[in-house]
């Protein structure tokens, strides 16, 4: 054999082993996650435990469905915050945005997506916080703070997956609807945004992937009681929160069950993502 | 007053290209005038001129005076209301990722038509007008996407016809398609002149003569001859329409 095949044998095995690295740590994570989560569950009892509502584990009471409520309810109402924003700026960016402020705020856009989360809660302590406490005359510290930050910091992802999908949509639409006596604003929305709907709708199940999954921001704004959410102007506490706050000193049942909580963010995680993908795979269709 | 569209010593540049020089023509009503010419003739950059939508191709720059009726589309006529008059197809069919319904509606309702009964009425005779009903009746609440080339064309066409245009642009409305789409379109179009004015680009000069009724040849910019069709094609008047004509370049 030539040296020349033995180099690019070498260096296809290099690949390959870098590539299981990555594809290994997924399914490390998944036995870990598992393995540690299923007994815990099973002990507890399953519907005990997704749907109980009280979670005391000095009395070993384990009901995580204030956490899934808090979750599903903060992620809701972050999409229902940042989905028009975000929407909104995309078309802007790609339809109506002159070209010498596009070059600001694309990277402006872009820099959002890079902020530490911690940042962003940091903001949310200092601003938000005290902001909600001026106007309603509560506790700073709530589902709808918890919400408008995280509807900010969903906002970059929203806006880069929607425009890109914007621009995917061939000229040629928007150009018909023109030619029909439309004008710029009712060509956009009416012809290129119906296009890019199943795009638009891949970048908002990304952002509740992210939404759902942030665990620093949230705990420094949510409050983070541990028990059934009683509106917008209370606390609440996120499954991710949840685990970041007890799993420094939890032990035994109490540790399992967090890890359980874990099993359970995962699953939702993985709809998902799963969601995604059928999604993208319909628009390159 | 005869002439529905009058161009007169149009200009048109992209940056420093001069890509259409001094162009002076009378375009009929109730007749096909069909541009023909060797590919960037700018014969479909002159199409675009008439209702406007170079506007959109950046650096664009254009002097002299098209007119409808007598009236500069360039100068104080609204954009939206010269395009709805002035009708476009393609030449590569475009019909939205909508239903067949709801691309012939499309029009009508942007210009503020709301009433179910009236639009049910449009789509009808849009589609009848464009030779179609019969084969899409029954479709009318499926995605225009799933149609054959030839039939979204002509659902192109019946979409333009729903605004009710006066003149109807072509621009190779049948370079994408098999001979029987396009013997359909050309009957099509010829059954149109009746109500409309039509002009078309065609780059096959075949069709230029079989149905249109004047014939404008191009060249790198200018309009080397424009007259009847018959005659333009019979004799023409200038050795280089001769030349493309009778094939020996182009």
């Amino acid at each position: 054999m030539k040296w020349s095949n033995i180099k690019e044998l070498l260096m296809h095995i290099l690949f390959f082993l870098t590539a299981c690295v990555s594809i290994f740590a997924v399914v490390l994570i998944c036995v870990f996650l598992f393995a540690n989560g299923i007994p815990a569950i099973g002990k507890i009892g399953v519907f005990k435990f997704l749907l109980g509502t009280k979670w005391k584990p000095g009395n070993d009471i384990y009901g995580i469905l204030p956490m899934i409520l808090g979750s599903l309810y903060v992620t809701a109402g972050a999409i229902i915050i940042g989905v028009p924003i975000g929407l909104l700026t995309a078309v802007f960016l790609a339809k109506f945005c002159p070209k010498g402020l596009y070059k600001i705020l694309k990277p402006a856009t872009e820099l959002m997506a890079g902020v530490p989360s911690v940042v962003y809660g940091f903001f949310g302590l200092v601003v938000l916080v005290p902001l909600v406490q001026n106007i309603f005359g509560v506790a700073g510290n709530t589902m709808l703070t918890a919400s408008v930050l995280l509807g900010i910091m969903i906002l970059p992802t929203i806006i880069g997956v929607s425009e890109s999908a914007i621009r995917a949509v061939p000229d040629s639409y928007y150009e018909g609807s023109l030619a029909l006596g439309a004008s710029h604003e009712r060509s956009v929305f009416f012809a290129t945004l119906p296009a890019a709907r199943s795009g638009i709708l891949a970048g908002v199940v990304l952002g509740i992937g992210r939404a759902i999954g942030e665990t620093m921001a949230v705990v420094m704004v949510a409050g983070n009681k541990p028990r059934m959410p009683q509106g917008l102007l209370d606390g609440v506490r996120t499954m991710t929160a949840n685990i970041v706050m007890e799993m420094g000193y939890a032990t035994d049942l109490h540790r399992e069950a967090l890890i359980a909580t874990a099993v359970v963010l995962f699953v939702f995680i993985l709809m998902i993502n799963v969601t995604f993908s059928l999604l993208r795979r319909k628009d390159r269709a | 007053m005869s002439c529905k569209l009058a161009i007169e010593d149009l200009n048109l540049y992209y940056g420093d290209f001069h890509a259409l020089k001094s162009i002076h023509m009378e375009i009929q009503p109730n007749e096909i005038t069909a541009f023909i010419g060797p590919s960037g003739c700018g014969k479909s950059t002159l199409l675009k001129s008439l209702n406007r939508m170079n506007d959109l191709v950046e650096g664009c720059r254009i002097t002299g005076a098209v007119k409808l009726d007598g009236e500069d589309i360039y100068h104080g006529m609204d954009v939206n209301l010269l395009r709805k008059r002035i009708g476009m197809v393609f030449q590569k069919p475009n019909p939205f990722p909508m239903s067949v319904y709801d691309n012939i509606a499309y029009g009508p309702r942007t210009h503020g038509i709301r009433s179910k009964a009236k639009l049910d009425d449009i789509v009808e005779r849009s589609l009848r007008n464009a030779a179609i009903w019969d084969e899409l009746k029954d479709r009318l609440k499926k995605s225009a996407l799933g149609l054959s080339g030839g039939q979204q064309q002509r659902l192109c066409i019946a979409r333009a016809l729903a605004v009710e245009p006066e003149v109807l642009l072509m621009d190779e409305p049948t370079s994408a398609l098999d001979p029987i789409s396009t013997s359909k379109i050309e009957d099509l179009a010829v059954e149109l002149k009746k109500d409309y004015t039509i002009v078309m680009v065609t780059h096959n000069m075949q069709q230029a003569a079989r149905i249109s009724d004047k014939t404008a040849f191009f060249l790198l910019g200018e309009v080397i001859e424009y007259g009847e069709t018959e005659s333009l094609f019979s004799m023409p008047k200038d050795k280089r329409t001769e030349d493309y004509i009778t094939g020996r370049f182009g």
